[in-house]
């Protein structure tokens, strides 16, 4: 039963600071918002039973992600006067509309679960996660891993690739 | 201890589409290139979620586990593209309003 209020209570930050960081106007404050986020999400892996996806989560998401972000932000110009100002009138319409959407969503997808008939595993007969499932049983992922990396390297190289000719245009 | 298990599991199925809709919600209602990217994680975040429940619910958390770190590596390789032509946007047109990013070259 513990469990179970512990499982409720971090879907309900999950929510909220979910929430937050969709209506923050200061885009590093959504950020740092997002790496909260990324937070909870490892704690709920963990109590999910997956502890290499949540350690994934933690180091890469809340890590490597919001390092990425601020690198971002502060790379680039913040919004000029006219675009926070224009953003400022909208703040309070996003600040109460998402939670009533939230709300409403929410209402909505308790009804369509009620029809759910499937019996879930009970919390505590869930084994305990086997060591190297994802060498042993998924060894394609990996390469599928590789690949992917390789091309966001590739795409950023191209991306920041000098380009000789629009110099000259401009 | 079923029953708990059933409600438990119905609360991740009612969190993970309203995490997505979240990150819909934050898509469509800027114009700030670098709060939608924030806004496609959120969304990443809700299908995390669901993946990781589908399996500890299942009785196999180990078979979910790869996918969800592929998800992860998928993510970061999208969002550091998204970043490099974030600063490209930037360098070109001087804003990360969306408004502001209507000429096409070609």
């Amino acid at each position: 039963m513990d469990l179970m209020y512990v499982h409720i209570l971090l879907l309900a930050l999950l929510v909220i600071f979910s929430v937050l960081a969709a209506v923050n106007l200061r885009i590093i404050r959504a950020a740092i918002l997002l790496a909260t986020v990324s937070l909870v999400t490892t704690f709920i892996l963990f109590a999910l039973k997956t502890p290499l996806a949540a350690i994934f989560e933690l180091s890469v998401c809340a890590g490597l992600i919001t390092v990425i972000f601020i690198s971002v932000i502060s790379l680039t110009n913040p919004l000029t006067r006219e675009e926070r100002a224009d953003e400022k009138t909208k703040m309070f319409k996003r600040a109460v509309l998402l939670p009533v959407i939230v709300l409403v969503c929410g209402g909505a997808f308790y009804m369509l679960t009620k029809g759910v008939d499937f019996i879930p595993v009970a919390a505590g007969a869930v084994s305990k996660p086997e060591q190297g499932g994802m060498w042993n049983m998924r060894q394609l992922d990996l390469v599928g891993q590789v690949i992917i990396i390789l091309a966001g390297v590739f795409g950023v190289a191209a991306l920041f690739k000098d380009n000789k000719d629009d110099g000259g245009e401009k | 201890m079923s029953f708990e298990s059933l409600i438990l599991f119905k609360c991740y199925l009612i969190t993970a589409p309203v995490l997505f809709v979240i990150g819909i919600y934050a898509i469509g209602t800027t114009r700030n290139i670098i709060a939608m990217i924030i806004g496609l994680e959120i969304m990443t975040k809700g299908v995390t979620v669901l993946l990781a429940a589908a399996g500890y619910f299942n009785g196999k958390p180990q078979i979910v586990e790869p996918l969800i770190i592929t998800m992860i590596v998928v993510e970061v390789v999208i969002l550091t593209i998204s970043a490099a032509y974030i600063i490209n946007i930037v360098k070109k047109h001087d804003s990360l309003d969306t408004h502001n990013i209507n000429k096409l070259k070609g």
